[in-house]
């Protein structure tokens, strides 16, 4: 089943990474980044059965960092829309200068 | 082909499906539902692969915390109705697609190079002796006891921080 | 005779004088050469400081010379004992040293540079006397005697960088004093052009010396003269070459077809720096170029056939245009062209001696004919000024102006006729007996062609000078008549220095009087002081070529032909006399161009409107095809430009993909992973 894993894992990747291309919104895309997170989540618990329990407690602290960048990542959207009143990326300029 | 494997594809194929349906879907919340439904099927798989308080994790955690949490957000914001289309148009869809077919071959041959699959399952003995929970925690609270004290001010800060990115002003 | 027993007797007196020497002490050598240069700091720091500070600048600048010709007089009393000796070479200090070349800061004291020196320093000194009674800036006193430095290190240096230095340093100076007045375009121009066409020969003079430090590895005077003869084959391409190049640098600084196109151009210069730089010195180093180069030249006979046609071809070329010129001191240009083409005939055929006796000689009287004219210009300029009337350049110098002025300046008058004779060739001044050796030598090694060049070249001498002398001096005077009473003679520091050239004029021929003229004791002094100096090329002309013979063509001794030969100028400058006196000359401004085959002479043969043509111009085109093409479009068009313009569009591209958007972004990142992870996959 490892290889299988690991194949499931590179496609869920792939379309996070296909989804934070094709979506415009800035939740989704976070969304898409959140799947992303998952896929890698799968390939280390794949992998640590036959390499060792490390594998586990990384996922644990992938999650956990999730959840803080979940957190934070959500409140700045959330500041953003009171300023621009949208979360469509394409009205947020302000990195050009 | 046993039971386990096909239990594995039957998850396999339903996380991919609504992962596809997640990234499709115009309306924001019917993507977040469909995320859990790919976050559920991971979990099964988690199960699957003896990692049992992982998938027990994943489903509180995961799904359960932090994808209500962009519920929240999206009833929040208002996002549920009246929403604009926001998925790019068509020459997007080719080429997002196209990447991603590019991605998962590259992904693929680089896995291809990995080292031949070792013989030995080692996870399950340490699981029969420790169990489930134990077997993660040892390592956890004594080899890696500083990255958790870390991790925890992590979580602190994200906390302080959420808080005043989101405030309004006064 | 009477004279013979004067001569005698000197002769013994100096013998005693030094037969107690065996070997030959140079006295203070260093000295000629630094007293100059001494000068020209002084007088240097004067113009700069103190430009009006004259008197200074009138007693420093001939002083110093005065000296250094004490020195150089000294250094030959005291070789004159000492025959056959080894030249001395004091070297001062190691100049550069890299790999297989070693040149020193070295001078060479041998008879043909002492002689040389004494030369230079005597005609120098005169001429300074002089120019404090013509002009005595402290920056024109600063230049002529950096100027005599420059040629005392050409003359006195032991290895060919040295006398390369001292070469370029009189072009450089002749280029300063010929533009003296450089705010006048006209005059800046002729130093110009004089710097340009010298430094073509300059570049001959470069390769030769490069050729010889290739095949020879030494630069040293004495070294390669030793080495050279078996170095090289006889008349081989390589020492033909060479020589052929040192002659081109000849050609350049002596004023020989085809580079003597600058020489009467130079005559926008100050008249004492054309009677010092282009009579007396600069330009006859070319002519000491040759000679002390002799044994190179010997080696290759077809250099000096070359050496030989084209001094006997520009010295008949030149006097046909001194035939035609209105120009006081243009006539005594072309004279010295044709004059140098004598010198450069002499050394060609082999007769090294004659050539250098021709050189001393045409110094004193070349030197006095433009004194002379300077003091007329000087003359008509303040007469002319005197009464308001126009008294620029082609209105004093120009003969057509002039005439009758023996009454108003009777010693300039004098002594120009002594000058005047003196180059025509007539008994018993000095040019008879250095002209007549060489075109003696010439029919002797069977040089008809040239020995018949050689003597045309003589008759119109004697015609183009009396033509000279007739309308300067002689007939009806063309100056307005209320000039005329403002006409004074010149001062007296002029005056002096134009009776001591006389009398150089006159005594300087005495030196060698060979064997075969009648009447007169055999005084061959200068061939035998000469002979050491010579010894090496001769012996390898006798070894090659054998024998120089005794007779002339067409039968007669040497006896025969010197006598015919004064007579032949005799004649001309009577003939010439009688014809020109009564001619009536239109003034200058109002006179019309002279016609047919005259206006070719006038004109010059149109060789400067040649070389216009076919040097100038395209040369000139091209370099506007360089900057047009090269320089602005290539370099700062595609070159620079093109990387500043290449930089600014790749800064465009680049900042085409900051726009802001978060999705632009996304899509780098993607991108970026999507190429590394092929990187690796592949």
């Amino acid at each position: 089943m490892l290889v299988e894993s690991l194949v499931l894992s590179a496609a869920l990747f792939a379309i996070g990474v296909a989804g934070v291309l094709l979506r415009r919104n800035a939740i989704v895309m976070f969304m898409c980044i959140e799947l992303m997170l998952n896929a890698v989540n799968l390939f280390f618990v794949a992998v640590s059965r036959y390499a060792g329990i490390e594998g586990q407690v990384f996922v644990i602290f992938v999650m956990t960092v999730a959840a803080a960048e979940a957190a934070v990542g959500l409140g700045i959207i959330i500041s953003i829309f009171r300023h621009y009143d949208s979360v469509d990326i394409r009205n947020f300029r302000l990195l050009r200068w | 082909m046993d039971l386990s494997q096909i239990v594995f594809y039957l998850f396999a194929g339903l996380a991919v499906a609504s992962s596809v349906l997640m990234v499709t879907r115009r309306n924001p919340v019917y993507a977040a539902l469909y995320l859990v439904v790919t976050l559920f099927a991971v979990a099964g798989i988690f199960v699957l692969l003896d990692a049992h308080f992982l998938a027990a994790l994943q489903v509180v955690v995961y799904a359960g915390a932090i994808l209500v949490l962009f519920l929240f957000v999206i009833m929040l914001l208002n996002l549920g109705h009246a929403f604009e289309p926001d998925i790019r148009g068509r020459f997007w869809w080719a080429f997002a697609a196209g990447l991603g077919l590019v991605l998962l071959a590259e992904l693929v041959t680089v896995m291809r190079g990995a080292p031949e699959r070792p013989e030995a399952d080692i996870l399950a003995p340490l699981l029969e002796a420790k169990g489930a929970v134990a077997a993660v925690a040892e390592p956890l609270f004594q080899s890696y006891v500083v990255a958790l004290e870390v991790t925890g001010i992590l979580l602190l800060v994200a906390m302080v921080g959420a808080v005043v990115i989101a405030k309004r002003r006064a | 005779m009477v004279g013979a027993s004067v001569l005698d007797s000197m002769l013994a007196l100096v013998q005693e004088a030094v037969t107690h020497e065996r070997a030959y002490v140079p006295f203070l050598p260093s000295w000629m050469i630094l007293l100059p240069f001494i000068g020209f700091v002084v007088n240097g720091a004067v113009a700069y400081l103190a430009p009006d500070r004259r008197k200074l600048v009138s007693v420093v600048g001939p002083g110093v010379l005065g000296l250094s010709f004490l020195v150089a007089a000294v250094n030959l009393v005291l070789l004159l004992g000492v025959h056959d000796a080894e030249p001395v070479i004091r070297s001062y200090w190691t100049w550069m040293e890299v790999g297989q070349l070693r040149v020193e800061a070295a001078l060479q004291l041998d008879q043909l540079s002492v002689i040389m020196a004494l030369v230079v320093t005597c005609v120098s000194f005169i001429i300074h006397i002089y120019s404090i009674g013509y002009m005595g800036y402290a920056r024109y006193f600063s230049f002529l005697n950096l100027f005599v430095f420059f040629m005392l290190v050409l003359v006195l240096a032991a290895n060919f960088a040295l006398m390369f230095v001292g070469w370029e340093g009189v072009g450089l100076c002749s280029y300063l004093l010929i533009g003296f007045w450089f705010t006048q375009a006209a005059k800046a121009d002729a130093g110009q052009k004089a710097f340009i066409v010298n430094r073509i020969g300059d570049f001959g003079f470069l390769m030769a010396m490069f050729a010889l430090f290739t095949y020879l590895g030494t630069l040293d005077f004495q070294a390669v003269f030793a080495i050279a003869p078996r170095a090289f084959e006889y008349g081989g391409a390589a020492i033909t070459l060479i020589t052929l190049f040192l002659f081109l640098g000849c050609t350049g600084k002596s004023a020989q077809i085809p580079l003597y196109v600058w020489l009467p151009d130079a005559m926008h210069g100050p008249t004492p720096v054309s009677a010092l730089i282009h009579a007396a010195t600069m330009v006859t180093a070319g002519v000491y170029l040759v000679a002390r180069t002799g044994v190179l030249f010997a080696l290759a006979p077809l250099s000096m056939t070359v050496v030989a046609v084209v001094g006997a071809v520009t010295a008949l070329f030149a006097a046909t245009i001194a035939v035609q010129q209105f120009d006081i001191k243009r006539v005594i240009a072309y004279s010295t062209i044709s004059q140098l083409g004598y010198m450069f005939l002499a050394v060609g055929v082999g007769a090294y001696t004659a050539g250098i006796f021709h050189l001393a000689t045409h110094a004193f009287f070349k030197a006095l004919l433009f004194l002379a004219s300077g003091a007329v210009i000087h003359a008509m300029h303040h007469a002319l000024e005197h009464v308001g009337e126009e008294a620029g350049e082609d209105v004093t110098q120009d003969m057509r102006n002039m005439g009758g002025l023996k009454s108003y300046l009777p010693t300039t008058f004098r002594t120009a006729w002594i000058g005047a004779l003196a180059l025509a060739g007539v008994f018993p001044l000095a040019g008879f007996f250095s002209k007549d050796e060489i075109i003696w030598s010439a029919g002797a090694r069977g040089q008809t062609l040239l020995w018949v060049l050689a003597v045309l070249t003589a008759l119109l001498t004697a015609g183009y000078i009396t033509r000279w002398l007739v309308m300067v001096f002689h007939g009806a005077s063309r100056v307005g008549e209320g000039a005329r009473r403002y006409l004074r003679a010149a001062p007296s520091a002029m005056l002096v220095a134009l009776i001591l050239l006389a009398l150089g004029s006159v005594a300087s021929g005495w030196v060698n009087v060979p064997e075969a003229l009648p009447l007169l004791p055999e005084f061959t002094w200068l061939h035998h002081f000469l002979h050491p100096s010579f010894a090496a090329a001769e012996h390898v002309l006798v070894e090659h070529m054998g024998e120089p013979a005794h007779v002339a063509p067409f039968g007669g001794g040497e006896g025969t032909w010197a006598v015919l030969s004064t007579t032949a100028a005799i004649l001309v400058v009577i003939f010439t006399f009688m014809a020109l006196r009564g001619k009536k000359y239109a003034p200058a401004r109002e006179a019309a161009e002279p016609t047919g085959l005259w206006r070719l002479l006038y004109r010059k043969w149109y060789v400067d409107e040649l070389y216009d043509v076919v040097i100038v111009r395209p040369f000139k085109a091209l370099c506007m095809f360089s900057w047009r093409v090269f320089d602005q479009g290539l370099i700062d068009g595609a070159l620079v430009n093109g990387v500043a313009y290449t930089t600014r569009f790749g800064g465009w591209v680049v900042s085409r993909f900051q726009t802001g958007y978060v999705g632009t972004y996304v899509l780098i990142i993607v991108l970026g992973i999507l190429i590394i992870l092929g990187a690796v996959a592949l």
